[in-house]
Order: structure tokens, then C-alpha cells, then sequence
């Protein structure tokens, strides 16, 4: 059911500050004009906003992956034509300017059209799913009733671009890369609605606000009832997290666009700003998996602990986004590049049937939620064979045959 | 009324010229801009579900399906062949008698004309309706398409077994 | 079981991670240009010369131009010419000692035949320059250095050398007074010229 909007007059100042803002900027124009003025100024608040932080994370990604690797990572781009360094601040604004000014080339025999709207349509579509995320108690762009189902179809509709891009380079190796890419995209598109499902049976409802008012509450008077943390939330999430890597073609999914694989992939006859178009675009898809993750299993924007309330609930929207951002960085820095019979088999193999014994599960923890304190211990212990067991089982049963490599010839 | 006239105007000039053009993977994307358009009326009409749905399917999967076989069945840069004239004619004949069809019959069954009151049909009654009254439907179909699924995947491992030296 | 492989990565990686901001060996890298690394005694980059007096190298110069070096040069980058005086007498001094740094490959073979010691390595390797023609030809003043200089950046082999020389020039000393009093003995043994010391192993880094 669709949750009733939150009163706005009963939230605490600082949870209105955003929508007071808002109201200073338009109360003036008669209504139709000031439903469109507040939906621009909603997309406008997204694109800067989101966009700042992309510009903030490809830094914060460099960082951190160089802290890992033993180097301080760029510590000298500051602020332009001064000598502040600050640690490297500047270094988002600097590559922006380099692609802007870089030469934008594209193959005679490419087909221009198709050529300029891939990363255009790409990056409007990755744009599209930012509008149904609730960043507040107050602050979700666009109610949407079926909100889940239309953050998937946005993201569907952008493996059309990759496919255009890699076709419309006239070039054999964007085509095949392409078409590989396309294959990884449509394997991980599976589990990821898959390990969507439970949550919205759980939560009762597919919009996106529904499922944040399904996790509020207190086990135990301190204990939050985010789905992550129950047994068939947490498979849920891990499985989430592993289909949302792959589908922002994100490493150690990042084949398509690997410079040891077929160059780089759909990206090779792409110079200049659409190639950082197509980087953009990427990155606020991940950030968007990342807010859907959020929202889905870490509770949206409501506080961890009851006595937290006072601060906003953006900002814990923001803090679990980061956090969650800054595993995917990790994960990044840490795990090799998976082959694309890899890649489809862990896919196929693995997180389907993961996913689909995770839906039984889930639906037996549903059936039993009526059972009263005695029955508790069973019901987790039950629901964490459930989840634990395979897992187990179908990881020896696929990894029975490997063995380590022995190689005949030095 | 100008909004489903601008939606009905772009669906169909793409479609349209998906039909005349000579590259295959442009009226591939054009027919999929199509069904973008079928999916703007189902939004314009207020069902939003059905909206995402079809975006999420055709847009997202089938689309897929059509580019793939298109591309590993013919040489992607060999035009498609243009019409010969002597094919319009039976062609006009048979689309017309399609439209015939469906208008006859769109016009002829009584529909409720007017009613500005528009009942709210969210996605839990969606849901309940599909599940109590048509579950039979629902099942067979889930069937069906599991056994598509099976079938694929044994038609793909048998060929794989034979291509092995 | 499945994962645990990588929550160990996971758990290697957030050590260095979290390591890089207060354990010195997770954080290996020089500021360059505003920090240099020690180089090492061993390296060596193109040739100077050596002169005695540290306030006036250029006028102590050990070298005699007696052209071994350029004869010797693979590459041939050195180019002598002797100071000769009004009456064409040859002085032991170079009037000129070119090196094109843009020819020569460092490989020390001048430093070995000098039977001076007057050629040593010199560490240098800023010396970018935007002139291609002649900003790399270095000239008798640009590559006078002092025997302190030598020992700053080589001081073991400066050492050495400096304890042959000593060692050569007392055995002199000691010759010369030897054939000073006994001028019918033997007629004195030329003074044997230690060979030049081959630059001390290098430690392993």
C-alpha cells in the first residue's frame, strides 16, 4: 500500500530545510507554473548533487585505491592557478577540462547518429533512475506507486546504448565487446530483481518510500529492522551487491571496458567528452544501485539507533550511500578481473538458484511472522539453515573439479 | 487529446519508417522506439505498471533478442533488399484488412463512454486480480515459460556437446 | 568454505589501506620534486672532473690532457685539446675537456683508464634542457669539481683513491730520498703507479 505522505509541518526544522528552500524559491507563481518550477528545481538539486559526487568519488576512488596499493594516489591538482595543493581536490576539475578540451574523433565509417546518441541515451536513462529514490523523510522526487519497477526498466533501457555504441563504432572488436557486455548485463539482470523480489514481498508494496516505512521499528528497543539484518535479507544483499557490480560494469565485473581486453571495449572509438559521458554514466549507475541498496536492505534514511533521530535523515541517506560506495572501492582494490565464462557461470550457476531458494526462504519467514517469542530462536535458525545451507553446498558442489593449475611448459 | 494524438504520431511514423528503411539494426532501433511509444500510452493512460513493465521487457530484454538474432544471422552491413512494387499491393490489402478488423471490432463492442471518474486501479488490485481470477492463466503462462527456458538451455548444451572435437 | 578467500583479500587490503596513513613501510612513496631519495653511493651519471683545491677546481685540475679517456671512449663524446704555450710547448693541462652529455652512456670506461684519478662519476641527472644542440655539451668549467664534492657522493672510493694517492706520493718521498744519499746504488726503480682502485662492490640495496 502506498505509505501517506509524511506530515511536512511535523518534522523537525533541519528534515524542512530542503523543502523550505524549495518554497522560498517558487511560492510566488500561480500553481501549474509552480508544480513545474518545483519539479525543475527537483531535477536540478539530482543532477548537481549527483553529479558533484561523481566528480568526488572518481577522486575518492583514485585515493583509495592508491592508499591500498602503498601510493598517496594525486595529491596536486588544488585549486587552479594557485600553489593550495589540497590533496588533490582539484584533480576531478582538471580531468573535466582535459575531456573537454580533448579532440573529439569519430570513424569515417562510423555511423554518425548512432555514433552521438549512445552515451546522450545512456546517460539520460542512468539520470531516470535517480528520480524515485527517497533521500529523506520529506525529500523523494517523483511518488511512484510501482517505483521499484521503474527503477529496473530505466536501467534495462541502457544495455540499448551500450549495444548502440558498440555498433555504431564499425569497428569488430566494439561489436564483440559489446555483445559480451550485453551477455553480462542480461546474465546479472536476473539475480538482481531476483534478490529484489523478497524485499518487496516483505515489504507489501513496490514503491520505493513503502519499503523504507516497512523497516521502521526497534528489535529489542535498539535494533533496527533493516531487511539486511535478517537471514534472508542479507543473502539478499550480498546477492544485490554482486549483481549491482556487474550490472555498472563495475570491476571484478569490469570486462566490457578492461584495457587489456579488447582494447577498451564499446568505448574504443570514443575520444575525449563522450568518453566521459559514458564514465558518467557508469558512475551514477552505480551510485544509483548503490541508493537502491540502500533503500532496499540498509533502511533507507532512517537512523540506526532510536536516539539518533536528530539528525536528518538525508544525511543518513548520504552516510549509508558513502559507506556503501566506498565497499564497492574496496572491492574494486581487491579482487582480479572475472573472465566473461566466469563472469556467466557465477551468474547462471550460482546466484539463480541462490536467489530462488532465497525467495522460498523469504516467504517462509513471512508465513512465520506471527509466531510469538518462544518460536523466535527457531524461525532465525530455520531461516539461517536455509540461506547458510546452500550457499555452502552449491559452492562445493561448483568448485569440486578445480584444482590448482599445473603447467607443462616453463 | 493532443497528447495521444503527438504519442500515436511518433509510435507510428516509427514504426513506419523502421518498415522503409534499408538498414536493419536502424528499423531494429526504431521498432524498438515504437514500443517506447506503446509504453508513453499506457503512462498517458494511467496504468504505470503496465508502463514499466512493457519498457522494462520489450526495451530491456526483447529488444535484446531481436539485435542478437539479427546480428548473428546475417552479415550486419548488408542492406536488406528493397521491396519489390509488386509486393505493395497485396500488402496494403492484407494490413487493411487487419485495421478493418480491429476497428470493426473496437467499435462495434460497448464500451463505457465518457466517464471522467477513472477508477483507481493501483498495483495491489493488479495483483489480487491476476492472482484470484485469472491464477489459472498466471500458472500456465509460468509454465510455458519455464519450459521455453529448459528447452533453450538443453537446445544450447546439446550443441555445445557437438561442436566439441 | 566458499568466500573465505576473499574476505581475507578484503581484510589484506583494508590492512594496507588503513596502514597508509600511519605505518611508514605502507607508504613508500617520495615527494619528488620537493623530497629526494638517497641515491645510492654506486649510482653514477655522466663524468666530472676532479680538481684539488675545493676553492678553485677549475685551476687544480689532476687531469694532464693526456687524451687515454678520449681514446678509450665507446662513444666518443670526449673531446681534448692539450694547452700548448707561445712556443708550442705542451702544457699538462687541457685547454679544452669537452663531454656531450647527449652522446655519452655512463659506462665509466674513462673513469678506469685515468691514470690520474682526474675523471670520477658524477651523480647528476636534472640536466633536461630545450636547447637539443647545445644544451647538452658540458665545457672544462661545468664539469671542475672539487675532491669534497667527490667525497660527498662517493665516499668510500674517494676514500681509496685518496689513501692511493697518499701511498703513491709518500713511496715518492721515500724514493727520492732514498736516491738522494746513495747516488751510486741502483739506479732508482721508477715510481710504480698503483692502478686505479675499481669502484667497491655494491651493497645489495
Amino acid at each position: 500500500m502506498n505509505p501517506p505522505a509524511a506530515d511536512p509541518l511535523s518534522a523537525g526544522l533541519l528534515e524542512r530545510l530542503p523543502l523550505l528552500a524549495r518554497d522560498a524559491l517558487t511560492s510566488g507563481l500561480p500553481e501549474p507554473w509552480r508544480w513545474v518550477s518545483n519539479s525543475l528545481l527537483a531535477i536540478l538539486a539530482i543532477i548537481v548533487v549527483f553529479s558533484s559526487l561523481f566528480a568526488l568519488l572518481t577522486l575518492a576512488e583514485r585515493k583509495v585505491l592508491a592508499r591500498v596499493q602503498n601510493r598517496p594516489g594525486p595529491n596536486r591538482a588544488g585549486l587552479p592557478l594557485t600553489r593550495f595543493r589540497l590533496g588533490g581536490l582539484g584533480q576531478p576539475l582538471a580531468d573535466g577540462i582535459k575531456m573537454l578540451t580533448k579532440e573529439d574523433i569519430v570513424p569515417r565509417g562510423a555511423d554518425p547518429v548512432l555514433h552521438f546518441l549512445a552515451p546522450v541515451v545512456l546517460l539520460a536513462l542512468s539520470l531516470l533512475t535517480f528520480a524515485v529514490l527517497p533521500y529523506g523523510r520529506l525529500l523523494v522526487p517523483v511518488e511512484l506507486e510501482a517505483g521499484v519497477l521503474y527503477f529496473f526498466a530505466a536501467g534495462a533501457a541502457t544495455e540499448l546504448a551500450l549495444f548502440m555504441a558498440g555498433w555504431a563504432s564499425r569497428n569488430k572488436y566494439s561489436l564483440l565487446a559489446a555483445m559480451r557486455a550485453l551477455a553480462q548485463l542480461i546474465s546479472y539482470e536476473l539475480p538482481l530483481l531476483l534478490a529484489v523480489v523478497p524485499v518487496v514481498l516483505l515489504a507489501g508494496s513496490l514503491s520505493t518510500s513503502g519499503i523504507v516505512a516497512a523497516q521502521a521499528g526497534w528489535d529489542l528497543g535498539f535494533l533496527p529492522r533493516w531487511f539486511v539484518l535478517t537471514p534472508w535479507g542479507f543473502a539478499s544483499f550480498l546477492i544485490f551487491l554482486t549483481a549491482a557490480l556487474a550490472e555498472s560494469n563495475r570491476s571484478p565485473f569490469d570486462l566490457p571496458e578492461a584495457e587489456s581486453e579488447l582494447i577498451a571495449g564499446h568505448l574504443t572509438e570514443y575520444s575525449g567528452f563522450k568518453y566521459a559521458l559514458f564514465f558518467m554514466a557508469e558512475y551514477l549507475g552505480m551510485t544509483a544501485l548503490a541508493g537502491l541498496g540502500v533503500t532496499l536492505f540498509l533502511g533507507g534514511w532512517r537512523e540506526p539507533l532510536p536516539f539518533l533521530e536528530f539528525v536528518p535523515s538525508y544525511a543518513w541517506f548520504g552516510l549509508k550511500l558513502l559507506a556503501l560506495l566506498f565497499v564497492f572501492i574496496w572491492i574494486r582494490a581487491t579482487f582480479p578481473r572475472l573472465r566473461i565464462d566466469q563472469l556467466t557461470r557465477l551468474a547462471w550457476k550460482f546466484l539463480v538458484p541462490l536467489a530462488l531458494l532465497n525467495l522460498g526462504t523469504a516467504a517462509l519467514w513471512a508465513l512465520t511472522a506471527g509466531w510469538g517469542p518462544a518460536l523466535q530462536p527457531l524461525r532465525w535458525l530455520g531461516a539461517t539453515a536455509l540461506v547458510a545451507g546452500p550457499f555452502v553446498l552449491l559452492g562445493r558442489g561448483l568448485t569440486a573439479g578445480l584444482r590448482p593449475r599445473t603447467y607443462r611448459f616453463a | 487529446m493532443i497528447a495521444l494524438a503527438a504519442i500515436a504520431l511518433c509510435t507510428l511514423a516509427a514504426a513506419a519508417v523502421a518498415l522503409a528503411l534499408r538498414d536493419l539494426i536502424h528499423s531494429a532501433l526504431l521498432l524498438i522506439a515504437s514500443w517506447v511509444g506503446i509504453a508513453a500510452f499506457y503512462l498517458w493512460a494511467g496504468a504505470e505498471f503496465v508502463a514499466f513493465a512493457q519498457v522494462l521487457i520489450y526495451v530491456g530484454a526483447i529488444s535484446m533478442v531481436v539485435l542478437f538474432a539479427v546480428l548473428l544471422t546475417r552479415p550486419p552491413t548488408a542492406p536488406v533488399s528493397p521491396a519489390r512494387s509488386g509486393r505493395a499491393v497485396p500488402g496494403f490489402l492484407a494490413g487493411g484488412a487487419v485495421l478493418g478488423l480491429l476497428a470493426g471490432a473496437v467499435l462495434s463492442s460497448p464500451l463505457p463512454a465518457g466517464t471522467d471518474a477513472t477508477p483507481a486501479f493501483g498495483v495491489r488490485e493488479l495483483g489480487l486480480k491476476l492472482l484470484v481470477p485469472h491464477a489459472g492463466a498466471l500458472l500456465a503462462t509460468g509454465a510455458l515459460l519455464t519450459v521455453a527456458l529448459l528447452g533453450a538451455v538443453v537446445l544450447a548444451a546439446g550443441r555445445g556437446k557437438e561442436d566439441a572435437p | 568454505m566458499l568466500g573465505t578467500g576473499l574476505l581475507h583479500g578484503l581484510k589484506v587490503t583494508a590492512r594496507n589501506l588503513v596502514g597508509s596513513f600511519h605505518d611508514p613501510a605502507r607508504m613508500v612513496t617520495t615527494q619528488y620534486p620537493e623530497e629526494r631519495t638517497r641515491l645510492p653511493e654506486n649510482y653514477r651519471n655522466f663524468p666530472f672532473l676532479l680538481g684539488d683545491d675545493p676553492a678553485d677546481p677549475l685551476g687544480t685540475l689532476r687531469c694532464v690532457a693526456c687524451q687515454i679517456c678520449e681514446k678509450e671512449c665507446p662513444p666518443q663524446c670526449i673531446y681534448i685539446v692539450m694547452e700548448r704555450d707561445e712556443k708550442g710547448k705542451a702544457q699538462k693541462r687541457p685547454k679544452v675537456f669537452d663531454i656531450d652529455l647527449s652522446v655519452c652512456m655512463s659506462c665509466q670506461i674513462c673513469v678506469e683508464v685515468c691514470p690520474f684519478d682526474a675523471i670520477k662519476m658524477d651523480q647528476e641527472f636534472e640536466i633536461a634542457t630545450a636547447d637539443r644542440f647545445t644544451g647538452l655539451l658540458r665545457h672544462k668549467e661545468d664539469l671542475a669539481r672539487s675532491n669534497a664534492y667527490y667525497h660527498q657522493l662517493h665516499p668510500t672510493e674517494a676514500a681509496a683513491v685518496d689513501a692511493a694517492l697518499a701511498e703513491q706520493k709518500a713511496r715518492q718521498a721515500a724514493a727520492k730520498a732514498a736516491k738522494a744519499p746513495a747516488p751510486a746504488a741502483a739506479p732508482p726503480a721508477p715510481p710504480a703507479v698503483p692502478p686505479t682502485p675499481l669502484p667497491p662492490a655494491a651493497p645489495a640495496p
